[in-house]
């Protein structure tokens, strides 16, 4: 069990989206710890995407709040909850194909890059110092991840295991407190899935929370502290994942009921 | 060569007030955002030198700074306005804009007459326009004093628009044209840079449009109708609108293309016309693609070590 802390970082409370007629959610709940990978599972069409793009700033909340650090982020704009420390990636890699692999992973490390418009312009040293920064910490964010080599490739010009790892380092770049994975794994061999979990584990180290949507079970089951699933929209079980594993509805949902 | 120079000056004179412009609507188009309204600022400038100069003996460098600001002054509201909207409406509303200016240029002194008492009082002169006195231009190295103005213009812009380009901003604009939204969740403002790149390339426009009134002399609102704007985006899509070279190129062409097609008489236009259609349906990229550029590299430099892949 992961001891309990007195103020979780993510926070859900009673969530609900509603697209039309159809309820992609309702009345959702769960708390996040700080520190904690949190799994978030459930079949296809749970609703697991719906709430991550609504953590992340991309849809707006039907009901509920979302609190961030104590703090109400729901209702903010993308940009603004990034600035709060919200990075992501995307079920469909995202990266800017045109630009190459370096470029994708400083425009993370936007927010911390400094110099005006004039600045910039009249090449200043501040400019200038802080695009050398930008570029030395995305290098050591590519070394880490084992893709320095790949710096200067545009990024349309990789695998796919390697777009989502540097979409990963780009998430990283904006230096979140929560991190927001939706299937990392998807397309990934079992060495290269490997390879992911032992480095979102190493991740854990410094700090970082996670919320992990992942179709791969072993993966979850081996990394999460915490384990929510969701079915149709609504949050069937919560636990630590021996518990969810044997808990009837997930079995249900997942397999079937006679 | 100076002989060259001095038989084409009106043309060459073109060309760089084409690139000009084809450079204040690729600001916007590298950002992703269709905006026509080019022809529109173009009109704002070259107004606002014409009827500075005609009214008053203020000299044409103070012109030229009060058309580039009253250009960004108007594209800041204008901007914040429209760019919430995207593709064919953010092009029609922008082609709107162009028809407002265009039809208050026509009209405007009729706008005068509701603030004066002199009903003699004639600043737009309609469709007519204004039009502005010859003055024999003097030579000073080589190249006449009104085309020095529109060279140095066009290479600070130049200037500046390589400088974004490889700085944050220039990588910024280039996430919003690739997926505004995975810019939004690194942070990116986009409606901030969005707005950023629409108040420049207004301002480049206002400003090609005021060092055009000395070229063109004869400031009429039929110069900025619907088909300016969208010669000035033929610029930015023949040339390329991924890098600044783009523009330069496709206005180059552009310009040219018709002088030098010339001993066609005729058929010329049909030439011209052909011209533009191949190049569009074999470079999408535009003449500037890097595909391009990579052949020529590999063509005159030798080759480097293996680059990892």
């Amino acid at each position: 069990m992961i001891p309990e802390q007195p103020k979780p970082l993510l926070e859900i409370r009673n969530v609900a989206r509603v697209f039309g007629g159809l309820k992609a959610l309702e009345n959702v709940s769960f708390n996040v710890p700080r520190g904690a990978i949190c799994g978030l599972i459930g079949p296809n069409g749970a609703g697991k995407t719906t709430l991550i793009n609504m953590i992340s700033g991309l849809g707006p909340l039907s009901e509920g709040a979302i609190l961030l650090d104590g703090q109400l982020i729901s209702g903010l704009a993308p940009h603004k909850i990034a600035e709060r420390g919200v990075g992501r990636t995307f079920q469909n890699i995202r990266l800017f194909g045109d630009l190459s692999v370096l470029e994708n992973v400083i425009l993370g490390h936007h927010l911390r890059q400094r110099g005006t418009l004039i600045e910039t312009l009249l090449r200043l040293p501040r400019s200038r110092s802080s695009e050398r920064d930008s570029r030395t910490a995305a290098l050591k964010l590519l070394a880490i991840l084992g893709m320095e080599h790949l710096a200067n490739v545009q990024a349309r010009a990789l695998s796919y295991g390697d777009q989502r790892r540097v979409e990963i380092a780009r998430a990283l770049a904006l230096g979140p407190s929560l991190l927001l994975l939706d299937e990392p794994a998807a397309g990934m061999n079992s060495t290269e899935t490997d390879g992911l979990c032992e480095f979102l584990l190493s991740l854990r180290e410094s700090s970082l929370t996670i919320l992990i949507i992942e179709h791969d079970m072993d993966m979850i089951m081996r990394m999460s502290d915490l384990v929510v699933v969701l079915n149709f929209g609504l949050k069937i079980a919560e636990g630590p994942p021996d518990f969810v594993r044997n808990e009837p509805h997930v079995i249900e949902a997942y397999l079937g009921s006679e | 060569m100076l002989e060259f120079v001095s038989n084409n000056i009106s043309t060459i004179n073109f060309i760089l007030i084409n690139i000009a412009l084809g450079l204040s609507i690729y600001i916007t188009l590298a950002t992703g955002l269709l905006s026509l309204s080019n022809a529109g600022f173009m009109a704002i400038g070259a107004y606002t030198v014409a009827i500075i100069s005609t009214q008053s003996n203020i000299p044409f460098i103070v012109g030229l700074m009060a058309a580039i600001a009253l250009g960004v002054a108007l594209a800041l509201p204008i901007g914040m306005l429209v760019l919430g909207l995207r593709d064919i409406y953010l092009a029609i509303a922008t082609l709107g804009f162009g028809e407002i200016v265009r039809i208050i240029a026509l009209n405007g002194d009729k706008v005068v007459h509701l603030f004066s008492q002199n009903r003699e009082l004639i600043i737009f002169n309609g469709a007519e326009g204004i039009t502005l006195t010859y003055r024999t231009p003097t030579i000073i190295l080589g190249l006449p004093d009104t085309t020095w103005p529109i060279l140095i213009y066009v290479i600070v812009i130049v200037y500046i628009l390589a400088t974004l380009h490889n700085s944050r901003f220039g990588r910024i604009l280039a996430s919003i044209r690739q997926d505004e939204t995975a810019a939004s969740t690194l942070g990116v403002n986009v409606v901030h840079y969005k707005l950023l790149a629409f108040v420049l390339g207004s301002a480049i426009a206002a400003g090609a449009g005021a060092l055009s009134a000395p070229i063109v002399r004869v400031i009429d609102p039929h110069n900025y109708v619907f088909s300016r704007g969208v010669d000035i985006l033929a610029y930015a899509v023949l040339g390329g609108m991924t890098h600044w070279v783009g523009p330069i190129l496709g206005a180059t062409v552009l310009t040219s293309l018709p002088e030098a097609l010339r001993f066609l008489k005729d058929q010329r236009d049909i030439v011209n016309g052909l011209i533009i259609m191949l190049s569009i349906i074999y470079l999408p990229a535009g003449l500037a693609d890097p595909r391009i550029w990579g052949l020529f590299k590999r063509l005159v430099s030798f080759p480097k070590r293996e680059r990892v892949s």
